[in-house]
């Protein structure tokens, strides 16, 4: 009888087919098993197996890392999804938690430009220059902004004000729409997160961001993700790509295993001490475990956390031999004539971010991409027929074009690759709910921190509560959650069963 | 473990840490963050290795005992009680 083939998500178009068993040679038992390789869940796996624990981590992609992505397409072009823009505390990070030859790579970003009828300017995101353009451009009382950063700094998570980012910045900075535009611009790229929500959350990434600029990393996210496989190997976590978790097994309020599906379809336990969920948090929570495990209070609860926006992108490839004079690394631009949060995820809104990635990004390559983003709606992209989606699309392709031919006259010549993706697009790669690009809003934080409380061996990492998001975000919340699940091993160890 | 020992085997915990960092020195009755560049996953790295190196449970609600090495002395003395120091930068 001629098997039915099955096929897996993350291959060009979704639809090649597998090449042989992903879960061949499992061991029936692991100490951990980890549900997804965004930075959350390849950093814990990385800890863990370095502490000497049996760690299976699983991706149900082919590539490892979660949105920590790049993509290839013909006429040698390399799209990474993320990889501009993280805090210099990602340096630090990436020398405990992997090695010194990936922190060694972490590099500055040379140029930060803002450009919106408000104001235009270039910035290192560096402390000095920052607070140099909030006096001198923005005609702030130095002492003024010295006060903002120290309310930033004494922000304490456990003692929460209630007061949201919008007020805290029209206490500082009263009326100032342009210096509003200036501080929450840039971090609602970064983490979805906007004037309506909590002023802690702005607090702790703003402080994290404002300090030494902001950084990359030379080599590409597939050089780097290449390396961090290299260190779990090492570190002798057993890495399988292309595994679906169809569910993560509970028996008498007690997480010990998951369920997993092979190429052929056929269902498989795999046995374990316990279980890190690194999928998004909605859907480990309800379709992973399934609400029937959880007490209704906790659930009726959890129904309240809103889901963190999506995005749009459009890659856009220079043509091999084609080249682009080096003008600056991150651009925020918009065209309306005063900032609001909302309008940051506006369909076919004028607000977005360019990302240039010139060959310095992969030195020895002479190739040029630019990566435009936007913050979506999940809603604004459903519900479309086939025609309306591709219509949608070019328009959105169309849109940033033309906003980035007015720094870049003749650019469409030079291309030649342009894709868009949807937030469609991000669900179908990532399987995150709506395709959130941030997890969740801040109080989904509590929610992931207390699961182990709820079910006990389950522990969830990841994009979540706004300051778990980004790249150092969720990396250290897989160290955070790392601490946890070393604790819980070690108290199995200790205790007799 | 003696409460030198324990001031020792905790300095040589922080040396895998942070290697940058200055630890001869260091004032035992002042917090540790106020004297070198310490951050709250630096203070998670301690409690891990503390665990992996001696079996050391920390419960969260005390990290606090930890903020100075005469603190991490008073605090882990019955903990490291009968354990044997390990030293990893030596």
């Amino acid at each position: 009888m001629e098997s039915k083939p099955t096929y897996h998500r993350g291959s060009r178009d979704g639809k090649a087919p597998f090449k042989g068993d992903p879960l061949d040679g499992i061991k029936p038992y692991y100490d951990l098993i980890v549900i997804g390789s965004g930075l959350a869940g390849m950093t814990a796996a990385n800890v863990l197996g370095r502490a000497g624990f049996s760690v299976l981590l699983t991706e149900q992609h082919y590539n490892f890392g979660g949105m920590a992505t790049w993509f290839k397409r013909k006429g040698g072009h390399i799209f990474d999804i993320s990889l501009h823009g993280f805090p210099f505390g990602m340096k630090k990070t990436c020398r405990k938690y992997w090695s010194q030859a990936i922190a060694d790579r972490i590099v500055p970003l040379e140029s930060i430009t803002f450009k919106n009828p408000q104001f235009e300017l270039e910035t290192s995101f560096t402390k000095e220059d920052f607070t140099h353009h909030l006096v001198q451009t923005f005609g702030q009382k130095r002492s003024k902004v010295e006060d903002f950063y120290q309310a930033l700094r004494a922000m304490n998570f456990f003692d929460d004000s209630g007061e949201t980012t919008g007020e805290l910045f029209e206490r500082f900075f009263p009326g100032r729409n342009d210096v509003h535009r200036l501080l929450m611009e840039p971090i609602s790229y970064a983490n979805g997160s906007s004037l309506a929500d909590p002023a802690i959350s702005y607090g702790i990434v703003f402080s994290n961001f404002m300090n030494k600029g902001v950084y990359t990393y030379s080599g590409g996210t597939d050089h780097f993700i290449g390396q961090c496989k290299r260190e779990l190997k090492k570190s002798g976590v057993e890495l399988r790509n292309r595994v679906q978790v169809a569910r993560i097994l509970v028996q008498g309020g007690r997480a010990h295993g998951i369920e997993a599906i092979d190429s052929q379809g056929q269902r498989h336990t795999i046995e374990a001490g316990c279980v890190l969920s690194n999928a998004n948090l909605k859907t480990t929570i309800e379709r992973l475990v399934g609400p029937q495990h959880f007490r209704p209070d906790y659930l009726e609860g959890f129904s309240k956390v809103r889901l963190n926006n999506s995005s749009t992108q459009v890659y856009m490839g220079l043509r091999a031999g084609e080249e682009l004079p080096f003008t600056t690394d991150l651009q925020f631009t918009s065209t309306r004539e005063r900032f609001d949060s909302p309008s940051l995820c506006d369909k076919h809104g004028e607000s977005r971010t360019f990302s240039y990635y010139y060959p310095k990004t992969r030195p020895g390559s002479d190739r040029y991409t630019i990566v435009s983003s936007m913050n979506a709606n999940w809603a604004d992209w459903t519900g479309l027929s086939d025609a309306e989606y591709e219509a949608d699309k070019q328009r959105l392709i169309e849109d940033t074009l033309c906003c980035l031919e007015r720094s870049h006259p003749g650019i469409r010549s030079k291309l030649d690759h342009i894709e868009a993706a949807t937030p469609r697009t991000f669900e179908f790669y990532t399987q995150h709910a709506q395709g959130s690009s941030f997890g969740t809003k801040f109080e989904g934080l509590a929610y992931s921190m207390n699961l182990s409380e709820e079910i006990e061996g389950l522990y969830h990492a990841g994009s979540v509560g706004i300051i778990m998001s980004g790249w150092l975000g969720a990396a250290n919340y897989g160290v955070i959650t790392a601490n946890k699940v070393d604790a819980f091993l070690h108290s199995l160890v200790n205790s007799p069963a | 473990m003696t409460s030198e020992e324990i001031i020792t085997a905790i300095k040589d915990i922080i040396a895998t840490i942070a290697p940058d960092e200055e630890l001869v020195g260091l004032d035992t009755a002042v917090p540790l963050r106020d004297q070198i560049e310490l951050d709250s996953m630096d203070f998670l790295d301690i409690v891990m290795e503390l665990r992996k190196r001696y079996g050391v449970q920390v419960p969260e609600a005390e990290y606090g005992e930890l903020n100075t090495l005469d603190g991490c002395a008073r605090y882990l003395a019955p903990k490291l009680e009968g354990k044997e120091l390990k030293l990893v930068n030596a």
